[in-house]
C-alpha cells in the first residue's frame, strides 16, 4: 500500500514567501510528487491554526506522513512532531525541509529560490516515504546533582538544590570556596562587605546536610549522559586528616616557610607553606603547598606535625578517586584575570605603584596583606592622588574584544574606597561608562557627587619619566583628554588598572572533559544566548556565572539558580526521553575493528570485550553518523539515515533530472535493509 | 567588509587611498592615537579629533590642519589602537591629499619633502648639504640660527658630502617613478 | 653567513661611522655582507608624504634589485627609516594586492619585478643578535666595556609598527640590544624612554618641537647616569648627538652624553682600534666615557635601587615568588 503524504509550505510571513513562490511550490508538490495526497501552503505553520492544518488533515484524510517545508528544524521540528503525535501519527514519520536558513535567507534570486525549494520539499517526501516509527527512549533522572566550581554561582546552584532536598556534591578546586567573590572587600552599588553576605552563604554550604563539598579536589572524568552521568574526582591530598583537624591554626602560626600567595593574595600577599586561603575559610582544614614544605623539599622540619594538638598532619595522604553517579552538571568555573603585563605601556610589573583591580581588592580587604590599609607597595605610605585605568585588556582587538561588564562599576567602587579611606583625589580615565543595572546609574551620581574626577580618555601611557616639574616621583598618566580635546598628564602616586575579565585558562580542556563547547572568545555556549542561557547543547550539563560571560555577582546569583531550576524540573519528572534518531550496530556484522569507537564525538560507543563487538549506546549517540560513514564491514545503521533514505533524498533533490524511478534510480547495488 | 561611507565623501576617499583603512569607521573615539602621540601638544587637531572631522566630513579643515605634518611617523598610535587602524598610513594619506588640494597653509614641511624628493629623483640618493642649504635659504633663514655650527660641526667630522652621488640606474629609476606618478594620477 | 646589504644613504656619509664600524664588525662576526648593487634612496617618510604610488616603487626597486641578486633570501638593513620601508613595502605589496600590483606595474617601467615575500627584511641588529648569537659574541669579547653605563636607545622605526602581529622586538619595551650590550660587559641602564621617538625629521619642520622631544631623551638617560646611549639608527644618533649643543643652547641645560652605534661597542669590545670604528666621529665626544672601561664600581650609583634588608611591610612585586 502506498503512503499518503501531507506537505505544507510555509510563507513564515515574508520571510520565505518574499522570495520563495510558495503557492507555486505547493500546488506543483501537489501535482507533480508521487504519494502526496494534499499540499497546502500557509502564513504560519507554526501557529496553533497551521498545526490544526497537519491534526486535521491527519485524521480526514488518512495521512501516513507529513512534510513542512519551512524554518530550521532547531526551531520548530518538536513543534510539529508533537502536532502529529496529538493526531494519532508517530512522530517520526515527520520531516522538515528548511527552505528559510537554507533557502530564503541565503539569496535573492526567486527563481533559483522556488527551485531549490521544489527540490528540497521532493527530498523530503522521498525520504519521508522510507521513515520508520520509533519510539523515544526514556531514562531514569539521577536525582544527585554534581556542580563544579565552589564560586559564589556553585554556592547558590548547591543550596537552592540542597534546600529542596537534593543531593549536591560540590566540587571546588581550592582549599576553600568562596571564589572571587571572597577576594574582594566591597560589592557595588551597595558597599554591602562581600565576606559579610557570602561567608553565611558558604557556612550554609558546609553545614548542609544535603550537600557533599569536595574542597581541594578536581574533576578528572565524566562518561555518561544526561539523567545518569559518572564522574571521577579525584581529591587532593591535604596531608591533614580531616577527622582530627580541629582548624585551631597552630600549624600555620609555627611554619617557618613564607611565600608569595598568588591565588587568593593576587600576588599582593604571603602565606605559609601550610594554609588556610583566608581566616573565614570552608571548610576550615588548612592545606599543606607540597611544591613550598620543607619537608617535602629536604625532610626536614615537620613543625606542623609537632606543634599539632590533635596528631592531623599525615605526611604520607595520598590523593583518593571517588565515582560519583549524578543526573545533571552544573559548570560554575569563573574567570580568570588578564595579564595586565601584556600592555607593557601601563607600567605593571615594571612600576612599583601599578595595581591590578584584584590586587587593589586585597589592598582594600580588611584581611588582606594591609589589614585594609591603602598605601603604596612600600606598604607604609598613603597615596595621595590615585589614578584608574579602565578597559584594560578589554574592548582590544588584540587582547580581548569583549567589554568586561563590572569595570565600570568597579572603578566607582574603587573610587569611593580610595576616598573614604585616604582623601586622595581619584581620577578615573574612561571610553565609556557603563553603569547598566539597578542601582548603578545612581552609584555614579553618587561618586560624581563625592568628588570623584572622570576624564574621558584611553590611557596612552603611564611612566616614571618625569618631563616637568610636579611630575618627579610620580606615575605620570598620559592620555587625550577627549572631551577637551588636548594630551594631558596627570602625576598620581598609585594606579589601579580594571583588568578584563577572561575565560579561565582551561576553559577549552575543561569543556572537552564535560562535553560542551566553547565560543571563539573561549567562554562556555550556552544552548541560546537570549532565550536559554543556562542551558548547554549537551543535555544535562548547564552553565552558570561568569564562565558563561563576564557578569555581576546579581546576574551570576540569577543563572546558579536558574541552572539549579532546570535541574529541580528533570530531577521532579523524573525521567528524560531520549532521541531515538541512533546508530545501531549490527552485531552479526561487526568484525570487532573497532574503527568508530575513536571517531564517535560522543563517546557513546563501547567495546564488548566478551562478544569481541562494539556497542552504541543509544541514550548518549546524537545520530551524527559519523560511524555509520566510517563503518568499513557496512554494519552500522542510522535511524533516519539508512542508505536507502539517503538514496531517496538525494533522488528527490534532483528531481528535475530523474524521474519517475524513485530511489532505485540512484542505488547502485541491493544493500540489505 | 565595513561599508567605508557613502561613495565619494571625503571620508570614503580617505579609506580607498590607504591600505587597510576600511577600519576607520570603526574608531571608538578612544583618544588613545592622540595621548600617545610625542608631538600631539603641538597639533592644532589631535589625531583622534582629526577622525572626527574626517567622519563629519570636514574636508577643508581636516587638509589645512598641521595635524598629519606634526606627526613623526613613530607608529605608537598604530600599535595602541584597540580597533588597529593604521593611523600613520592615513597621515601620509591626509599630507598627500592636502599638497594636491593645495590645502595646507604654512608651507614649510611639503617644502622640506618636496626638496628631498628632488634631489632623489636627481641623482636616486639624497643629498643633504644641497637639501639643508636650498631649504633653509628660502624658509626664514634669519631664524635658523645655529645652522651655521651644526653644518660647520657636519664638515668637520666629515659627516657631509659636498657633491651628490649619481646612481647608474638613475633613468630606471626615473622611468618607474614617472610610471607610478601616471598610475598614482588616475586612482 | 651571507646576506644582501642595504647602508642607506645616511651610512654613506652623515652616518660614516655607522657604515665603518659595521664592516669591521660583520668581518669579525663572519656576516657577509652583499651590497645591493646600485641601490636608491629608500625615501625616506618624505616620498609617503607626496605621492604614495612613487614612494612605494622607489621603495621597491631595491627589493626588486636585491631579490635578484645571487640566490639571496636575506636582506640586512642597519638604518630603521630603510628597514621600516623595505620591510612595509615588502609587506603590504603581498598583503594588499592592488598596492602589489600598481608598484609592480611601475617597476616594470624599468624592466623590473617583484615578489612580495621573496626576500626576508631583517635589521641589522637582529641578524647579530638572533644569527650569530650572544653567546657567540660574549666569547668573541676580549675588551669586555666593565666599568661603563650604556643606556640602549632603540628608537621608534626598529620595533613598531609590527607586521602579521609581530616585530623583531617588543613594540613598547624592547631588550635586545640590552642583552647584546650586557653579552659585551657592559653596565645596562634601563631607562624608561628607550622606544620613544627622537623626532626624525622634525628638526626641519619645527625646531621647537623637535628638540623638546631631543631633551627628553637626553634628560632620561641623564636621569639614569647613563655615561653613554647606544643606538641602532642614523637618524637617532644624529638628533641626539649632532642636535645636542643646539638642544643645550635652547633650554640651557648641560648635558654631556655622547651617542655611539653599537656596531662601534661590539668593535671595541672585540678590541678593534676605536679609529677604524668610526669613533671620534661624533660631536659629542665619547672619549671621557670610553676611559671608563676597565673601571670598577666601589659603591652603586646613585639612581639604582640600593640594596637594603627587606622591609618587612613592602608587599611583593607581580611575578615574585619568595620573599624579597
Amino acid at each position: 500500500m502506498s503512503e499518503r503524504v501531507g506537505v505544507y509550505v510555509c510563507h513564515c510571513g515574508s520571510n520565505i514567501a518574499g522570495v520563495v513562490d510558495v503557492e507555486d511550490v505547493s500546488r506543483w508538490a501537489g501535482e507533480n510528487l508521487d504519494d502526496v495526497v494534499v499540499s497546502r501552503d500557509y502564513k504560519f505553520m507554526c501557529s496553533s491554526l497551521g498545526q490544526e492544518l497537519i491534526e486535521d488533515d491527519i485524521k480526514k484524510e488518512g495521512l501516513t506522513r507529513v512534510v513542512v517545508a519551512a524554518c530550521s528544524p532547531h526551531l520548530h521540528e518538536r513543534t510539529f512532531r508533537r502536532a502529529c503525535a496529538s493526531a494519532g501519527l508517530n512522530p517520526y514519520l515527520f520531516q522538515m525541509a528548511s527552505i528559510r536558513e537554507q533557502v530564503s535567507w541565503t539569496t535573492q534570486d526567486k527563481a533559483a529560490a522556488t527551485a531549490k525549494s521544489k527540490a528540497m520539499i521532493a527530498g523530503a517526501v522521498e525520504r519521508v516515504k522510507l521513515h520508520q516509527a520509533l519510539e523515544p527512549n526514556e531514562v531514569p533522572v539521577n536525582p544527585n546533582t554534581l556542580v563544579v566550581g565552589g564560586g559564589i554561582a556553585g554556592i547558590q546552584a548547591a543550596l537552592e538544590l540542597a534546600d529542596a532536598g537534593y543531593q549536591v556534591h560540590l566540587v571546588e578546586r581550592e582549599p576553600s570556596i568562596g571564589g572571587h567573590m571572597a577576594q574582594f572587600d566591597k560589592t557595588f552599588p551597595t558597599l554591602d562587605c562581600a565576606a559579610c553576605i557570602l561567608t553565611p552563604k558558604m557556612s550554609d554550604v558546609g553545614n548542609h546536610p544535603n550537600i557533599n563539598l569536595l574542597s581541594y579536589s578536581e574533576v578528572e572524568e565524566v562518561s555518561g549522559y544526561v539523567g545518569n552521568f559518572r564522574a571521577r574526582v579525584r581529591k587532593k591530598a591535604r596531608y591533614v586528616n580531616e577527622a582530627d583537624c580541629t582548624g585551631c591554626g597552630i600549624c600555620i602560626d609555627k611554619c617557618p616557610k613564607k611565600v608569595v600567595d598568588e591565588v587568593f593574595e593576587a600576588g599582593l600577599g604571603y602565606r605559609k607553606a601550610i594554609y588556610r586561603p583566608f581566616p573565614q575559610a570552608v571548610p576550615k582544614f588548612p592545606v599543606i603547598d607540597r611544591e613550598s614544605c620543607i619537608y617535602f623539599e629536604r625532610g626536614t622540619c615537620k613543625a606542623c606535625e609537632k606543634f599539632c594538638p590533635t596528631n592531623a598532619i599525615d605526611f604520607e595522604q595520598q590523593d583518593t578517586a571517588l565515582d560519583l553517579a549524578v543526573g545533571n552538571i552544573i559548570l560554575a568555573t569563573g574567570y580568570d584575570l588578564f595579564d595586565s603585563r601584556k600592555i607593557p605601556q601601563y607600567g605593571y610589573g615594571r612600576l612599583a605603584n601599578v595595581y591590578t583591580s584584584l590586587e587593589f581588592e586585597r589592598l582594600c580587604n580588611a584581611s588582606g596583606p594591609t589589614e585594609g590599609k591603602i598605601v603604596l607597595r612600600d606598604g607604609v605610605t598613603q597615596p595621595k592622588s590615585v589614578a584608574i585605568i579602565h578597559c584594560v585588556g578589554s574592548r582590544d582587538k588584540r587582547h580581548n574584544t569583549h567589554c568586561s561588564a563590572i569595570c565600570c562599576m568597579g572603578a566607582l567602587k574603587f573610587g569611593h574606597l580610595v576616598m573614604e579611606k585616604t582623601g586622595a583625589e581619584v581620577y578615573s580615565f574612561y571610553i565609556d561608562m557603563r553603569p547598566l543595572h539597578k542601582g548603578y546609574e545612581e552609584f555614579y551620581d553618587r561618586l560624581l557627587e563625592e568628588g570623584m574626577h572622570f576624564i574621558r580618555g584611553r590611557v596612552a601611557e603611564v611612566t616614571d619619566a618625569a618631563r616637568q616639574p610636579g611630575e618627579e616621583g610620580k606615575l605620570i598618566v598620559q592620555a587625550e583628554d577627549t572631551l577637551l580635546g588636548m594630551q594631558r598628564r596627570v602625576p598620581v602616586d598609585m594606579v589601579i588598572l580594571m583588568a578584563a575579565l577572561q575565560p579561565r585558562a582551561d576553559a577549552k580542556d575543561v569543556g572537552l572533559q564535560f562535553g560542551i563547547s566553547c565560543s571563539m572568545a573561549g567562554w562556555f555556549t550556552e544552548r541560546h544566548p537570549k532565550l536559554d542561557p543556562v542551558a548547554t547543547m549537551t543535555d544535562g550539563v548547564f552553565i552558570a556565572g561568569t564562565c558563561q560571560g563576564p557578569k555581576d555577582i546579581p546576574d551570576t546569583v540569577s543563572q546558579g539558580a536558574a541552572a539549579a531550576a532546570r535541574v529541580q524540573g528533570m530531577i521532579a519528572v523524573g525521567s528524560v526521553e531520549v532521541e531515538p534518531v541512533v546508530a545501531t550496530i549490527h552485531e552479526e556484522r561487526c568484525s570487532g575493528c573497532r574503527i568508530c569507537n575513536n571517531l564517535c564525538p560522543f563517546n557513546a560507543i563501547d567495546f564488548l570485550q566478551d562478544k569481541a563487538v562494539s556497542y552504541v549506546n543509544a541514550a548518549l549517540c546524537k545520530g551524527c553518523g559519523t560511524c555509520v560513514a566510517a563503518c568499513p564491514a557496512g554494519a552500522i545503521s542510522g535511524a533516519h539515515f539508512s542508505n536507502e533514505q539517503i538514496f531517496a533524498e538525494i533522488s528527490g533533490l534532483l528531481y528535475d533530472v530523474v524521474r519517475g524511478n524513485g530511489a532505485k534510480a540512484l542505488l547502485p547495488v541491493e544493500v540489505p535493509a | 567588509m565595513p561599508n567605508p561611507g557613502s561613495n565619494g565623501s571625503f571620508q570614503h576617499r580617505v579609506i580607498e587611498a590607504t591600505p587597510g583603512g576600511e577600519v576607520l569607521i570603526t574608531c571608538l573615539q578612544c583618544g588613545t592615537c592622540g595621548g600617545s602621540c610625542p608631538s600631539g601638544p603641538d597639533m592644532d587637531h589631535t589625531p583622534r579629533r582629526l577622525f572626527a572631522m574626517i567622519g563629519a566630513g570636514m574636508q577643508d579643515e581636516v587638509l589645512r590642519s598641521n595635524t598629519p605634518w606634526y606627526c613623526v611617523s613613530c607608529y605608537y598610535c598604530m600599535v595602541r589602537c584597540p580597533k588597529e587602524i593604521p593611523i600613520t598610513d592615513i597621515m601620509y594619506t591626509l599630507k598627500n591629499m592636502a599638497v594636491k588640494a593645495k590645502l595646507y597653509d604654512d608651507s614649510d614641511a611639503p617644502d622640506w619633502s618636496k626638496s628631498f624628493i628632488g634631489y632623489v629623483e636627481s641623482y636616486g640618493r639624497s643629498f643633504e648639504l644641497g637639501l639643508a642649504t636650498r631649504y633653509h635659504l628660502t624658509h626664514k633663514p634669519l631664524s635658523k640660527v645655529g645652522l651655521g655650527s651644526f653644518g660647520l660641526g657636519m664638515l668637520s667630522k666629515d659627516r657631509l658630502s659636498l657633491r651628490p652621488h649619481r646612481i647608474k640606474g638613475i633613468g630606471q629609476l626615473r622611468a618607474i617613478l614617472g610610471k607610478a606618478k601616471e598610475l598614482e594620477a588616475v586612482q | 653567513m651571507r646576506y644582501a646589504y642595504y647602508p642607506g644613504c645616511s651610512l654613506g656619509r652623515s652616518a660614516w661611522p655607522y657604515d665603518a664600524s659595521t664592516r669591521a664588525v660583520s668581518e669579525a662576526l663572519g656576516l657577509e655582507l652583499v651590497e645591493v648593487d646600485d641601490w636608491n634612496c629608500c625615501g625616506a617618510s618624505e616620498y609617503f608624504s607626496l605621492n604614495k604610488t612613487a614612494a612605494y616603487a622607489l621603495v621597491a626597486r631595491n627589493l626588486a634589485l636585491a631579490a635578484r641578486q645571487d640566490g639571496l633570501k636575506q636582506l640586512l638593513a642597519p638604518c630603521s627609516m630603510c628597514y621600516l620601508n623595505l620591510r612595509k613595502t615588502d609587506h603590504y605589496m603581498g598583503k594588499y594586492p592592488k598596492l602589489g600590483k600598481t608598484t609592480n606595474a611601475a617597476l616594470a617601467a624599468g624592466g623590473l619585478n617583484y615578489t612580495p615575500g621573496s626576500l626576508e627584511v631583517r635589521h641589522l641588529l637582529d641578524a647579530v643578535v638572533n644569527d650569530v648569537g650572544l653567546e657567540a659574541i660574549a666569547a668573541k669579547v676580549t675588551q669586555p666595556l666593565a666599568g661603563l653605563r650604556v643606556a640602549c636607545y632603540y628608537g621608534c622605526l626598529m620595533v613598531r609598527p609590527e607586521f602579521n602581529g609581530s616585530s623583531f622586538d617588543d613594540p613598547e619595551y624592547p631588550i635586545q640590544l640590552d642583552r647584546l650590550m650586557q653579552a659585551l660587559g657592559a653596565e645596562v641602564v634601563d631607562f624608561p624612554l628607550k622606544a620613544h621617538c627622537c623626532g626624525g625629521h622634525m628638526t626641519q619642520i619645527s625646531a621647537d618641537t623637535a628638540f623638546e622631544l631631543i631633551r627628553r631623551l637626553l634628560h632620561n638617560a641623564a636621569e639614569y647616569q647613563a655615561d653613554l646611549i647606544v643606538t641602532v639608527c642614523p637618524m637617532c644618533q644624529l638628533n641626539l648627538d649632532a642636535y645636542q649643543p643646539q638642544v643645550n643652547r635652547h633650554f640651557k641645560t648641560d648635558y654631556h652624553i655622547p651617542v655611539l652605534y653599537f656596531t662601534q661597542m661590539i668593535g671595541l669590545a672585540l678590541g678593534m682600534a676605536p679609529e677604524r670604528l668610526g669613533v671620534g666621529g661624533e660631536f659629542v665626544s665619547a672619549a671621557e666615557a670610553l676611559a671608563k672601561i676597565g673601571e670598577t664600581f666601589e659603591v652603586a650609583p646613585a639612581g639604582a635601587p640600593a640594596r637594603r634588608k627587606r622591609d618587612e611591610k613592602a608587599l611583593p612585586m607581580p611575578g615574585q615568588k619568595g620573599e624579597a
